[in-house]
């Protein structure tokens, strides 16, 4: 990878996906072997900042930093001095100026990853950032995993009919899916209620729906998004009872997809509201390479920013 | 002492005056404008060939910071920031800290226009309201016969239209337009910094989608112009919007304005001359509030000011420090600087590729806002106090950090070549170096 930075999908091109893609199934196989090290990134440092708490993601990058050899560090806000007022700028430059060569920023901000690398190679600390969620921007390795895991179960992604549904007006992973599929010359159906599903969507190629059924209809992947407790309060809908109904996937609805559709969350589950307990443990629910295509990923990603340096 | 700038364009909308003229100033007036004024002796003489020669720039709305955030802006920054951009007058929002709300505070920002300013003239604004909380209405008498020139809510948006109209009813008792910022905040969040977080920060469409940033959706405006309009038509009294940026608020004035109902309008430069794509990359020089629009925003405002829907040009100048622009976007504060680049920004949208004729944008920056608030500027009439403003439309220069009068720094345009460059402003006869 030529690039310092990993903050979002949007600038990536399918080529450069493609390659991280490759590079993760080679990590895959390190992930399967007996021993789960290499010494790829041995003397680098990465630090997970995670403004907003997380344990998937940030397990997964810590994970995959360490089968990498690369020494790791991390920082939670509740126990920083952030809670005491420090800026963002501080916090990167003091994590910096310890020897920190690589974040990964969790932060409930958008953008707030854009502004950490606009940092770097300012203030006599160079590093590199990786986005790992801001505010309802991006999750950019979220995007990747989920591609990857796509690409295994159906060879070529150009050409599927994919369909992701829920909450799109306030979804990272939405953003980093709908940049990477796009690219990836998949065919995108979007569904929601129009609270959860701004008309600006419609801007880019692909369809939009406020009928899930219809949605559903010839899929090949079946996406669904994590509803936020914080969203469940009434304004953005009436109640999860309701939302369940008109958006959850259930056994029935799933059968209108291809009949070997794979079903898809980024999790955590709310069991019984994005989906059914039936079909969230089904034989066509891949959640769980999900997750440890995350870890795959994440090392790709590692490795093609700080591979190949000198330490 | 006198002055005489010779060789120059005068342009003055007040008298409809557009020619090459020659203009003595003596004792700090305007004394004379003829063609080729022989030079009586002892006059000091400004060449002004090449140059337009228009009376002193004024700006109605300007956020001077002192007292109070004096790390933002000070007067004596702010007063060079004003001649630097050629305004010799200009007026200032209340939200001060304290608020301009009470008699004391007007007294205290006049004594140091005095004492800390160059000559530039400052006219205070007070608040609405005690403490800008919309609940309880200040002094209005006494605020004016302190000095302030009008009253506003600005930065804090009047929600409450039975406040609202005891607003209106109290300022036509005492005589003062009343100067607002429409912004319905149960659409925004209540976006401005200070009321609360996580309300919006840009305009809501396809780029505030793309950020995953929260939107103010531009129908936000339209209402409140309507709701303000709707009462002032029914109270009676003289309204000025402050800061229109959507085609709907421009379309509201107007029809009303076409009832004969007594509103005035402003819009300022980065409103019609840069849209919402510019806040990409999380830029925090592109955030304020209202938002920076759309293309079609950018048109309806031009084709406002151009059939007089919108009276004139103020600048919204709101300074702040590198340290709070340079974070989070949804956490940095609303608000750019404006008075040093009103006058190249103006030119290069409204009359080079815009609708303007040069003496109608010199109007929109000088007459046109100083009739707005009853002022006795924005004239070059013999007789007057010479507050004159020389200009090159045609000179190029770099705008950055070190050529920046102001004590801030927050120009969506830092880093840019602009056209159009003031070259003396002269306040009461006297130039401001």
């Amino acid at each position: 990878m030529k690039r310092k930075h990993l903050l979002g999908l949007s600038d990536v091109s399918a080529a450069e996906i493609a390659q991280i893609l490759d590079t993760a199934e080679a990590m895959r196989e390190v992930l399967s072997r007996p021993i789960k090290k290499t010494p790829a990134l041995r003397g680098k440092s990465v630090c997970t900042l995670f403004f907003e708490p997380s344990t998937r993601t940030r397990a997964s990058f810590e994970m995959a930093a360490k089968t990498l050899s690369a020494d790791t560090s991390s920082l939670t806000v509740a126990t920083s001095s952030v809670s005491k007022g420090e800026t963002l700028k501080d916090t990167l430059l003091t994590m910096a100026a310890m020897g920190a060569g690589c974040f990964v920023i969790r932060h409930p901000n958008s953008g707030a990853c854009e502004l950490a690398a606009s940092f770097s190679g300012k203030f006599g600390h160079d590093f590199h950032i990786v986005n790992a969620g801001d505010g309802c921007h991006e999750h950019p390795t979220q995007g990747l995993l989920d591609l990857l895991t796509i690409r295994q179960h159906k060879g070529e992604i150009a050409g599927l009919k994919v369909t992701i549904i829920g909450d799109l007006l306030h979804s990272r992973v939405a953003r980093s899916d709908v940049h990477g599929l796009l690219k990836m010359g998949a065919n995108l159906t979007l569904c929601g209620p129009q609270t959860l599903l701004p008309s600006e969507f419609g801007q880019l190629d692909l369809k939009m729906t406020h009928d899930c059924d219809e949605a559903v209809e010839g899929a090949d992947v079946v996406m669904t998004l994590r509803l936020q407790n914080e969203r469940m309060n009434g304004v953005f809908l009436p109640s999860v009872r309701e939302f369940a109904a008109l958006y959850g996937i259930n056994a029935r609805r799933l059968k209108r997809a291809k009949s070997d559709a794979i079903l898809m969350h980024p999790g955590p589950i709310n069991r019984g509201v994005e989906i059914s307990d039936e079909v969230a443990d089904c034989g066509q629910s891949v959640i769980l390479n999900q997750v440890t295509n995350g870890v795959a990923v994440r090392m790709a990603v590692l490795y093609g920013l700080l591979g190949g340096e000198e330490n | 002492m006198k002055i005489l700038i010779k060789n120059g364009r005068v342009i003055d909308p007040s008298q409809n005056l557009d020619a090459a003229r020659d203009l003595l100033i003596e004792n700090g007036v305007v004394v004379q404008i003829e063609s080729a004024i022989r030079n009586p002796q002892s006059a000091i003489e400004f060449d002004a060939a090449g140059l337009i020669v228009a009376p002193g720039f004024v700006d109605i709305h300007v956020h001077g910071r002192t007292p109070g955030q004096e790390y933002k802006e000070d007067t004596a920054t702010l007063t060079a920031a004003a001649a630097a951009g050629g305004f010799t007058t200009v007026c200032v929002m209340p939200n001060t800290l304290p608020t301009i709300d009470n008699r004391s505070v007007v007294e205290d920002v006049l004594s140091r226009a005095k004492s800390e300013g160059n000559g530039v003239k400052i006219h205070p604004i007070a608040s609405v309201s005690l403490a800008a909380k919309n609940e309880q209405l200040s002094e209005f008498a006494d605020l004016k016969s302190a000095g302030a020139i009008a009253v506003s809510d600005d930065a804090f948006p009047l929600q409450d239209a039975d406040f609202m109209r005891r607003v209106f009813q109290y300022a036509r008792t005492v005589g003062l337009v009343t100067m607002l910022h429409c912004e319905d905040t149960s659409l925004t969040g209540g976006g401005h910094a200070g009321v609360g977080r996580g309300g919006g920060v840009m305009n809501e469409g396809v780029v505030s989608t793309e950020l995953g940033l929260r939107g103010m959706p531009r129908v936000s405006e339209e209402i409140a112009v309507y709701k303000a309009c709707a009462l002032a038509r029914e109270v009676g009294n003289k309204i000025h919007i402050l800061h229109v940026s959507t085609r709907g608020g421009v379309e509201v004035i107007r029809s009303f304005k076409a009832q004969g109902v007594k509103i005035t309008a402003e819009a300022g430069p980065h409103h019609f001359a840069l849209t919402d794509e510019s806040v990409r990359g999380y830029n925090t020089n592109a955030k304020m509030n209202p938002p920076l629009r759309t293309r079609e925003d950018c048109e309806a405002i031009i084709g406002g000011l151009a059939d007089g829907t919108i009276d004139c040009i103020a600048t919204d100048h709101a300074p702040h420090a590198a340290h709070e622009k340079e974070r989070e976007f949804d956490g940095a504060p609303f608000g750019i600087i404006g008075l040093e680049t009103s006058l190249a920004v103006s030119l290069r949208t409204l009359v080079e590729n815009g609708p303007l004729s040069l003496p109608q944008l010199v109007e929109k920056m000088t007459t046109a806002p100083a009739r707005v608030l009853g002022l006795e500027s924005g004239t070059l009439q013999v007789g007057k106090p010479a507050d004159i403003t020389v200009f090159s439309p045609l000179e190029s220069w770099d705008l950055n950090a070190e050529t920046i009068r102001s004590k801030s720094k927050n120009s969506p345009w830092l880093g840019q070549t602009l056209k159009g460059r003031v070259k003396a402003t002269f306040v009461r006869g006297k130039q401001i170096k």
